[in-house]
């Protein structure tokens, strides 16, 4: 037990009172005798956010006492938001799963049965047997047809809280051993549309800025983010230049006004989805006024146009697919000229009047980001990308601030913030897309296919060539059957997904389908699968994450997990031992690779020379520590090591440049470092001559994700909301987050002092809108959609202030499933969920 | 560290030994004596009280121990104290640690009441003063070391005015700004959802009697910009306009920056001055 100062003096004084009293106090001797050298301290990121603030743990008989944010670490300088100051209680919940869990009657496996313990060895016969059976059918479906033309009822839903090694492991399993493409992230939900913009307008996945902006920026504008809750120790650093920068301001720009509007200088509610007005309005702006950077555009930037009217990621039976004219994001060059037109329409009156921002706030606005001199950094995070225009959005950003050169410079961008500690490093980088494959290449292009193929010694034609089912469309082919053997890992998607009642519910239900679930503690996806396996968390293993100024960390294993509990990687790498080759690939595939007959999956993936290239070790620090790797005894091998220099082939081989890490061992020293790094330097702004080593002198930038080095602005119009307020569903619904809970509170609400700060979820709402529905404040409310229905408190009086027309429920409450209530209506794009718009109404309960 | 850091360091542990101990010895003393003894005349009140009660005297005057305002207390927040508690005996009073005031629209306790002891005129629950929220332990309060919490400020129903968050350079870090939380009295009901929700083992914010946690600024002394907010204008005649020697280009404001310099740049001159030098 650490000892604060405080503890120390009072126990002191304790003792000390009771000699004085002649009396003793049992145990009071044990507590002196603890001294703070018996604690083990060694840093990692946070379980948290993306922010990646790197935290000290401190061990003690293998149990984490006590961390202390890392004064040494440059993202947070010791610091931690209240969710960070709990971290060494989140392990510690009294539920912790210790044993695999399977639905059972009678000794047998069966769908309606109830949670029985099982072995191990148990879990996976029976996961073995259901994962052969469809692989049978899929191997049947498949006979004859080329690697893009192939399908698989396997799937897999993972996480931006995978560590890097695990997202890689995953990925390899199902695209090289399962042969399938379905495989997606709960990224899927935070951080696709900000992968499209990139990828469309710059060639390269992430931000091109870095955190130090948050000190260089004369000006902040946030769009659809609540930095003050959601990113509070960036927030910090954002205020403190506020409060010490002369002439500094801050805008932020949302649905309703939430904490950050605290420290606004110009704070703007506007009407959901006219976001996309308003940033076409300054575009016009810049244009009308002739305050673009003509020389930047000149050198460095191509116009597009998207196509349009694409319609809203629903089911294609539903009335909106069937009206929509439109279809992908194919892109067609334009001239300057054709995109000044495009936007001409979008006048200060105008986006004034569809917003309903006064034309002051706007043309305060549209002048900040007209300035000759000042440098702006744009922020956001989920109000842009849960958008059924998200990539659309994500682009008319980059648009301004490709229009005025003000982009990858000092202070100066816009920057995508992420929402978990490794939706970059894990979901982004190493590509657990269903599109993706590892660094930026796809499935959908041979060429990206046969490099895969080539560093992961697999014959030609091995990983299929079409996309794969994306999270939203896993739950709707899980309903409709085409989905019948999935695997959730360190995610809560039932809690997560839009629309539980009609799409993720009947899907993990299905009869047809067998689901398993893998956490550490029994989430609402945990109680809706038919296996559950206890699994480790955080420092219980070894990890890496990567945050959202591409900051690869790195992390020990500290303490064991509890029970039987293994992590991720231990499942995924052990379950590939119960198939031999034969059971998954068809013969004329393994034919082409005769010397895998006979072998294990697990030999061909994992025993391949290169994951078990790097021999069983002690793990040790430069102070003499010695550390546990539990997948390392039980392979014989090191394989986080082996995965990740396996991985940084990818990068270091193929013909993308830019993505560079260092090498394994180097980041156990380091308290982070910036990709790319190339020979050993970290970059902070991409794409700049004198900060980024693939631009050479004279270029100034080159966005050389592009094959000419231009990067796109692209020009896109204002198109409705999915689903907006009518005579009966009279209100907007936005969801989101708190500060004291992170995502679908899994871990958070087990931390008591946490749960008593915010219990439960409330609907914050507008006093009025309350009040014409017979509610107040502390009534319970009931929230009804077309889709579902909920009940909670009415909150009139919290931090979040909606508007009249709008109320904001945040979804971390596993007892208040605000998600029965949302709509799966997604960008069709990026196939990212919109949970930021849906119409309601409410009545007393 | 200062000696005088040093030295205040010193005389805080030797206070806090010197509590413990005079606290240790009043608990021996008391178990000798019995429970009874060491009640409320002993000591003064720390007891939070229902909404409606402006002055402890007169409320124990006028309270009849009924209970009444108990059995309304939809939360079960109030409690009649009994033997071996620091209240005076059957009357009514509340933990905020264990269970807050919810601050009910329709104040049911005062309405139950059958005295008038919880004061009947009190319509307004944000009229209320139970007892004032002081943030009593500027060491262990997170917030104070730079730590993002806000938790006492985010729970407080009459937030932004009974407390507000303070924020200020982080000298320590040199660029993350510290988020205080301030009480103000003005507005703070006591309520106790601050001390309630504190997330510290023992909570650094607390409901203390008004009495107890209010100090009273000198009546020979007023704050200048409070009473010239109250006056709308400065109290005597405004300054005429002052002007200055200055160098061409520089201003200087008064009331607000002082100096104000020409930023500087290459082409400070006029153009036609620029090409006649032929540069």
């Amino acid at each position: 037990m650490k000892m604060t100062r405080r503890e120390f003096v009072k126990n002191n004084a304790i003792a000390a009172t009771a000699t004085a009293a002649g009396v003793t106090i049992p145990g009071i001797k044990d507590v002196l005798a603890v001294s703070e050298d018996k604690i083990r301290w060694d840093k990692a990121p946070c379980r948290f956010c993306g922010t990646g603030c790197s935290v000290l743990v401190g061990t003690q008989n293998d149990k984490i006492v006590a961390t202390q944010g890392d004064p040494d670490a440059p993202v947070n300088r010791g610091l931690n938001c209240i969710k960070g100051y709990f971290l060494s209680k989140i392990m510690y919940g009294k539920d912790r799963l210790t044993k695999p869990l399977l639905r059972k009657t009678n000794g047998v496996y069966d769908k309606e049965g109830e949670f029985e313990e099982v072995s191990w060895d148990e879990a996976f016969d029976i996961m073995a047997v259901k994962w052969k059976e469809a692989l049978k059918n899929d191997m049947a479906a498949n006979k004859g047809k080329p690697a893009d033309k192939i399908t698989s009822t396997v799937g897999m839903f993972g996480s931006g809280q995978w560590t890097i090694f695990e997202g890689y492991a995953a990925s390899k399993l199902m695209k090289a051993g399962f042969r399938s493409n379905h495989i997606d992230p709960n990224a899927r939900h935070c951080m696709a549309s900000a992968v499209g913009a990139f990828i469309r307008g710059f060639g390269s996945d992430e931000p091109m800025g870095c955190y130090d902006d948050l000190e260089h920026a004369d000006a902040f504008v946030l769009w659809g983010s609540n930095m003050a809750e959601m990113h509070p120790i960036l927030w910090t650093r954002i205020t403190d230049t506020r409060l010490t920068k002369k002439d500094s301001e801050v805008h932020v720009l949302s649905t309703f006004k939430h904490r950050s509007f605290d420290l606004a200088d110009n704070g703007m509610v506007f009407t959901p989805q006219t976001d996309m007005v308003i940033l076409n309005y300054i575009a016009n702006y810049i244009i009308q006024n002739k305050a673009y950077n003509k020389s930047f555009m000149d050198k460095h930037v191509n116009f597009k146009k998207t196509t349009t009217d694409i319609g809203y990621g629903l089911r294609p039976e539903h009335e909106l697919e069937k009206k929509r004219t439109g279809t992908g994001g194919k892109l067609s060059g334009i001239s300057f000229e054709e995109y000044a037109k495009s936007v001409e329409k979008y006048t200060l009156e105008y986006a004034s009047k569809l917003s309903g921002v006064p034309e002051k706030n706007l043309l305060r606005l549209a002048k900040l980001y007209a300035h000759p001199t000042k440098k702006i950094t744009s922020l956001w995070t989920m109000g842009f990308n849960q958008h059924t225009r998200g990539v659309w959005t994500n682009g008319l950003m980059y648009n301004v601030h490709l229009l005025t050169g003000k982009i990858s410079q000092p202070g100066n961008g816009p920057f995508s913030l992420t929402g978990q500690p490794s939706a970059c490093g894990t979901a982004r980088e190493v590509g657990t897309f269903s599109h993706r494959l590892p660094a930026d290449y796809v499935v959908k292009k041979k060429a990206h296919r046969d490099f895969a193929e080539k560093i992961w010694e697999l014959p030609e034609g091995t990983i299929p060539g079409k996309p794969g089912y994306h999270a939203v469309l896993q739950n709707r082919m899980l309903k409709d059957s085409k989905l019948n053997v999935y695997w959730v890992m360190c995610n809560n998607n039932v809690q997560a997904a839009a629309n539980l009642n009609e799409e993720t519910m009947p899907g993990y239900r299905n009869p047809d389908n067998f689901i398993v679930t893998s956490d550490p503690y029994p989430t609402v996806t945990a109680i809706a699968s038919d296996l559950i396996l206890p699994t480790s968390m955080w420092t219980e293993k070894e990890g890496a994450y990567g945050n959202a100024e591409r900051r690869t960390q790195f992390w020990r294993q500290q303490v064991s997990a509890p029970g039987e509990s293994k992590s991720d990687l231990w499942q995924l790498m052990e379950f590939s031992k119960r198939f031999k080759m034969e059971e998954v690939w068809p013969a004329d595939l393994l034919a082409k690779s005769p010397q895998y007959k006979g072998k294990t999956l697990f030999n061909v993936l994992f025993e391949n020379g290169q994951v078990n290239k790097f021999k069983k070790q002690v793990v040790t620090d430069d102070r003499g520590n010695k550390y546990q790797n539990d997948e390392m005894e039980d392979f014989g091998f090191y394989p986080q090591k082996g995965l990740f220099e396996e991985y940084r082939r990818f990068q270091l081989e193929g013909v993308k440049k830019g993505h560079e890490q260092a090498d394994f061992d180097t980041y156990h020293k380091v308290r982070g470092l910036r990709w790319p790094v190339v020979n050993g330097k970290e970059t902070l702004w991409r794409y700049a001559e004198g900060y980024d080593s693939y631009v050479k002198k004279g270029e100034g930038f080159k966005f050389y994700g592009q094959k000419d080095g231009r990067a796109n602005i692209i020009t896109a119009p204002y198109e409705p909301a999915a689903e907006s307020p009518d005579a009966e569903y009279d209100l907007w619904l936005s969801t989101g987050r708190v500060l004291e809970h992170w995502h679908s509170g899994s871990m958070t609400r087990r931390v008591p002092e946490l749960y008593r700060a915010f219990p439960d979820a409330v609907v914050f709402m507008h006093p009025e809108d309350a009040k014409a529905r017979g509610l107040r404040r502390g009534l319970t409310a009931k929230i009804i959609s077309r889709r579902g229905e909920v009940e909670c408190q009415v909150e009139t009086r919290g931090r979040n202030r909606p508007p009249k027309g709008l109320v904001f429920v945040p979804w971390f409450d596993a007892g208040r499933l605000i998600n029965k209530v949302t709509l799966d209506a997604t960008d069709p794009l990026s196939k990212e969920t919109d949970y930021k718009k849906c119409a309601i109404k409410i009545e007393k309960a | 560290m200062s000696s005088t850091t040093n030295k205040t360091l010193q005389s805080r542990r030797r206070f806090l030994e010197n509590i413990s101990r005079a606290a240790g010895g009043a608990a021996l003393f008391g178990i000798g004596l019995g429970l009874y003894s060491q009640q409320s005349k002993s000591l003064p009140s720390t007891a939070i009280r229902p909404p409606g009660v402006d002055n402890e005297g007169d409320f124990l005057s006028a309270c009849v121990r009924c209970g009444l305002c108990v059995r309304d207390c939809p939360y079960d927040t109030l409690k009649l104290s009994s033997l071996g508690e620091n209240v005076t005996l059957g009357t009514p009073y509340f933990d905020a640690r264990k269970i807050p005031c919810e601050m009910c629209e329709d104040i049911p306790c005062v309405k139950a009441c059958p005295t008038g002891a919880l004061d009947p005129e009190l319509t307004n629950i944000d009229d209320a003063r139970m007892g004032l929220a002081v943030l009593i332990d500027q060491e262990a309060c997170i917030a104070f070391q730079g730590l993002r919490c806000e938790v006492c400020y985010n729970v407080c129903p009459v937030r932004d005015k009974a407390i507000s968050i303070n924020r200020s350079h982080n000298i320590r870090t040199g660029k993350h700004a510290l988020f205080i939380p301030v009480v103000h009295s003005s507005d703070c009901t006591g309520c106790g959802k601050c001390e309630h929700a504190c997330i510290l083992e023992e909570a650094a914010i607390k409901v203390l009697p008004t009495k107890l946690a209010k100090g009273e600024l000198g009546h020979h002394y007023r704050l200048s910009w409070e009473e010239k907010d109250k006056a709308g204008k400065s109290l005597v005649t405004p300054d005429l306009e002052h002007k200055y020697n200055l160098p061409e280009g520089t201003r200087y404001d008064y009331e607000g920056e002082g100096l104000i310099q020409p930023e500087v740049t290459p082409f400070n001159e006029s153009a036609i001055d620029r090409l006649n030098k032929g540069r």
